[in-house]
């Protein structure tokens, strides 16, 4: 703060914009930060409501986790191909064809579980690698070579079923996706073991917060204001103890959620702390200006592909386990609930915007509407109009703020 | 003769900018009206405030056009009334035919149903009046540039022009293209057509205007009259390039010591048209402490050059040899030639230069990444003290380093790139036209910048179109003309008529 102040050259109007803000007008200056999040508290609050607090009942809130894992899981790399200028419409297909493969494996070859499962995560790298190498060598859009994916891996995949559905799979493969942490300490009631372990997370997290603020302070970087930070802070680790505990009192944290936390948290890492997460930034912001800073631009977005396949892949893996069979269908429209909650979460289509967070957020937020309105018996017909009037709005308002600002 | 146009104190501002002011530009009714000026005279400006690019009320002035003050709001107005602008990027669409180009926007139709057969019997017949044989239904882009630029014409006679504005026509034509588009132009001078012309090529000019009004920074400087005594080109290049050059550079005391960078038979070819070699045989060399400049009109190959050389980042099929301290270098790609310490500040910064959404502390880690992490974890304290360096070290005005460089004047923009590459410690620093569109102080401030790098000992290579600049900043000056160096002299032996008279004996 004491930079902003002494530089006298500095316009007053500018001055002003830059000096020290109220808590509010932090908060209208990054609504973008913290709108998302409200949404999907105010949303979760009115299907609490509406359903008569259904939403929240252990056993539901184990099921929204499991429901909509696989399409956080493969959020989190269509964030990196959407920023990076992309698109990938073939993730649902390819989470299909690897659920058949593993299936086709598993079941008919009796392959265990653990080489079958890694050769599916190398067949989805390959995959990546194999559109990546279109997309980002030979500049043939990626919506095109995507599009074309989708059409052939929803093939191979009704090709390697024959039509059929096959099934079932291991039992210590469908540990994957209906597993829970073992508990340790108790075996009946509230499962300590997952409770203790949200109320250490909550409290790692409070405090790494609080440490990086203290190196904001010290670096002189303008940090957020006290009353937000400590309001914020507090907010989020109540919210995670009580989630915590929620699922404490059904049957403890589900294995697949994680997996999913410690890829949140890796993407997370990745995007906002490294020099791959920051090149691919630039790559989306302006790809010419990436490329003459000495960035390998190409290699890069063919590395975001080969990503997104390996992550399709392992979504494949969940939802195979999660359905205990794979079906011709499986991964059907998938494709367009991983952008949606890309585009919900803030992420820009002509790239070099969005957060992981906000992709994480934007799942919840159609997560949540699913299966709120699902309980409230809303038709499937309406659902998705709703979903679609969300997602328009959500984009609206983010343009809206941005135009105004 | 009656006057057609008339533009009377024409002034107009880009944010942080003068570009025009006290223009006034008399044009009478069936002549050929040449505009001259060095680049960023204002030319290209002026015409777009006149074709209504520029709408009125974001300039002031007047604009009285057959006798009335004109309000154009858009180009569409100015159409309308037969003002037709022709543009240097020339505005057809590639892949549709000519007739269709030719009737784009102003199609021949009836409810909305375009008649194909009325359209090509017209545009056969606007075709024979530019005088191309080409059938209607050929796709532009299967015809030369210099046929494009007749279809340009054919649309704006298919318009009924009555003033027809040309934008540099002849900077991508041949010998044998020019001269028969300025025949063309005579004709239809005959025809009682009015004409603005704009180009650098004196020598047409000198062939076909019948008046010469000269723009030197913005402002008009006088309007040569050709009918009734020619007028020679000396003439103009004085008018073109006189003006006053009291301390608009800082004082230096240049220490010049070995020749540490050497650029040895550099050839490159166009990117696209691949047996179009666009580089030829370019030599050049930079000593310790020494800035060098590089003069030339625009798309002479400059750019093209610094680019081919910083990572082969322009043209194909690449020769010669690059040394740095007498080794031959591998300049390869961009990141070999930044690991070389070589460093290339674009012309184009928000396009090139700048990711502009982000913040200046984003853009100035960008080229050296490493600097600022470990393991590749960027540790954000120290890029934020990075950035903070040099905010104040190039005295960045932005209300802090989180700002988007998006929300910049232009000369704060340029200093977040000049940081940039300043952070990769660069030996050998290019500069591309480093002080265009920014302010009188932000230019000084960059030749301060410029003037200590050197006495660093860095060797600075300078492209510019401003010949002050390279008059006032420079301590040796190449010129190069269609991709060629075709004179090198210390600058205290040059001059901007010595350098224009070279530019105008090549082309």
């Amino acid at each position: 703060m004491k930079n902003e102040s002494s530089n006298a050259t500095m316009p007053p109007a500018k001055a002003a914009s830059a000096g020290d803000k109220s808590p509010l007008d932090y908060l209208k200056h990054n609504f973008r930060e913290y709108g998302m999040l409200v949404t999907l508290v105010a949303i979760m609050a009115f299907f609490q409501y509406m359903t008569e607090g259904t939403l929240m009942q252990p056993l539901n809130l184990t099921n929204l986790v499991l429901q909509n894992s696989y399409i956080v899981i493969m959020a989190l790399g269509m964030l990196l191909v959407i920023v990076a200028g992309h698109i990938d419409l073939s993730v649902g297909s390819v989470c299909g064809f690897i659920g058949a493969l593993a299936a086709v494996l598993m079941v008919q070859y009796d392959w265990h579980f653990v080489p079958a499962s890694l050769l599916c995560l190398a067949c989805g790298a390959l995959i990546g690698a194999v559109q990546g190498w279109f997309v980002a060598f030979f500049r043939i859009p990626s919506f095109i070579v995507t599009l074309a994916g989708m059409l052939v891996f929803k093939g191979l995949a009704l090709a390697l079923l024959q039509g059929q559905s096959v099934g079932p799979f291991p039992e210590s493969f469908q540990k994957l996706s209906s597993g829970f942490m073992p508990d340790l300490l108790s075996s009946e009631g509230l499962r300590m073991t997952s409770l203790l372990l949200g109320v250490v997370l909550a409290a790692v997290l409070a405090a790494a917060g609080l440490r990086a603020r203290a190196r904001q302070i010290k670096h002189g970087i303008q940090a957020e204001p006290a009353a937000i930070f400590f309001v914020k802070t507090a907010l989020f680790a109540a919210l995670l103890v009580y989630f915590s505990y929620l699922l404490a009192s059904y049957q403890g944290l589900p294995n697949v959620l994680i997996v999913m936390a410690v890829l949140i948290f890796l993407f997370h890492f990745i995007t906002g702390h490294t020099t791959i997460g920051r090149r691919v930034y630039a790559l989306g912001g302006n790809e010419k200006a990436a490329k003459l800073s000495g960035i390998k631009t190409e290699r890069l977005s063919f590395y975001t592909f080969v990503n997104m396949g390996v992550l399709a892949a392992l979504a494949g893996l969940v939802f195979a386990a999660r359905l205990n069979t794979a079906t011709p269908k499986a991964g059907l429209g998938f494709e367009l609930d991983v952008i949606a909650a890309c585009f919900i979460g803030g992420a820009s289509a002509s790239g070099g915007v969005g957060k992981v967070m906000g992709a994480v957020i934007g799942a919840f937020v159609m997560g949540v509407m699913n299966n709120g309105m699902s309980i409230l018996g809303v038709g499937i017909d309406y659902q998705q109009v709703i979903k679609g009037v969300v997602l328009l709005a959500a984009v609206f308002v983010d343009v809206y703020n941005k135009n105004k600002a | 003769m009656e006057t057609i146009l008339e533009m009377r104190d024409i002034r107009k501002t880009f944010p942080g900018v003068v570009a025009l002011n006290k223009v006034n530009l008399r044009v009478r009714a069936g002549e050929i009206h040449a505009i001259v000026g060095e680049n960023g005279a204002g030319k290209s400006t002026l015409m777009k405030v006149l074709s209504g690019v520029y709408p009125h009320g974001s300039y002031s002035g007047d604009i009285v056009y057959e006798g009335q003050e004109r309000r154009f709001l858009g180009i569409h107005d100015s159409e309308q009334l037969g003002v037709i602008i022709i543009h240097q990027e020339l505005a057809l669409v590639p892949l549709l035919s000519i007739a269709e180009n030719i009737f784009l926007g102003n199609e021949t139709a009836q409810r909305g149903v375009i008649d194909w057969m009325v359209a090509h019997s017209q545009a056969q017949a606007l075709l024979k009046k530019v005088g191309l044989k080409e059938s209607p239904a050929t796709l532009i882009t299967d015809i030369g540039v210099g046929k494009q630029q007749l279809v340009e014409i054919a649309k704006a006679l298919s318009r009924q022009v009555k003033l027809l504005i040309l934008d540099e026509p002849t900077a991508s034509l041949n010998e044998n293209d020019s001269q028969a588009l300025l025949d063309l132009l005579l004709e239809l001078k005959g025809q009682g057509i009015t004409c603005i012309l704009i180009s650098h090529k004196l020598n047409e000019i000198s062939r076909v205007a019948d008046a010469i009004t000269i723009l030197r920074d913005g402002s008009t400087v006088e309007t040569l009259d050709c009918r009734e005594e020619a007028v020679s080109e000396d003439r103009v290049i004085r008018g073109m390039v006189g003006r006053e050059m009291a301390d608009r550079y800082p004082p230096r005391q240049p220490e010049i010591g070995e020749t540490v960078f050497e650029v040895r038979d550099w050839n490159v070819y166009h990117p696209l048209h691949t047996d179009r070699k666009f580089i030829k045989g370019v030599s050049l060399q930079v000593r310790r402490g020494e800035i060098v400049g590089i003069a030339g009109l625009m798309g002479s190959g400059r750019t093209e050059l610094a680019m081919s050389i910083f990572g082969r980042s322009w043209g194909r099929r690449i020769s010669g040899q690059v040394l740095l301290n007498g080794k031959p270098i591998d300049v390869g790609t961009v990141e070999k030639a930044v690991r070389h310490g070589l460093a290339y500040v674009t012309e184009d910064r928000k396009g090139n230069g700048l990711v502009l959404n982000e913040d200046i502390q984003f853009n100035v880690s960008l080229a050296n990444l490493k600097g600022v992490s470990t393991a590749a974890v960027i540790d954000s304290g120290s890029e934020y003290q990075v950035a903070q360096r040099y905010r104040e070290k190039l005295r960045i005005r932005c209300s802090g380093v989180g700002q988007k460089v998006l929300n910049l004047s232009g000369g704060n923009q340029q200093k977040v790139v000049l940081g940039k590459w300043l952070f990769t410690s660069p030996e050998v620093l290019i500069l591309d036209e480093p002080t265009r569109g920014i302010d009188v102080g932000a230019k000084y401030e960059i030749y301060t910048l410029m003037a200590q790098l050197a006495a660093e000992g860095k060797c600075i290579i300078v492209i510019s179109s401003e010949m002050p600049e390279l008059l006032g900043m420079t301590d040796r000056i190449y010129v190069m003309n269609e991709g060629r160096f075709i004179a090198e002299m210390p600058t205290a032996e040059a001059s901007q008529e010595k350098i224009m008279r070279a530019i105008v004996k090549a082309s």
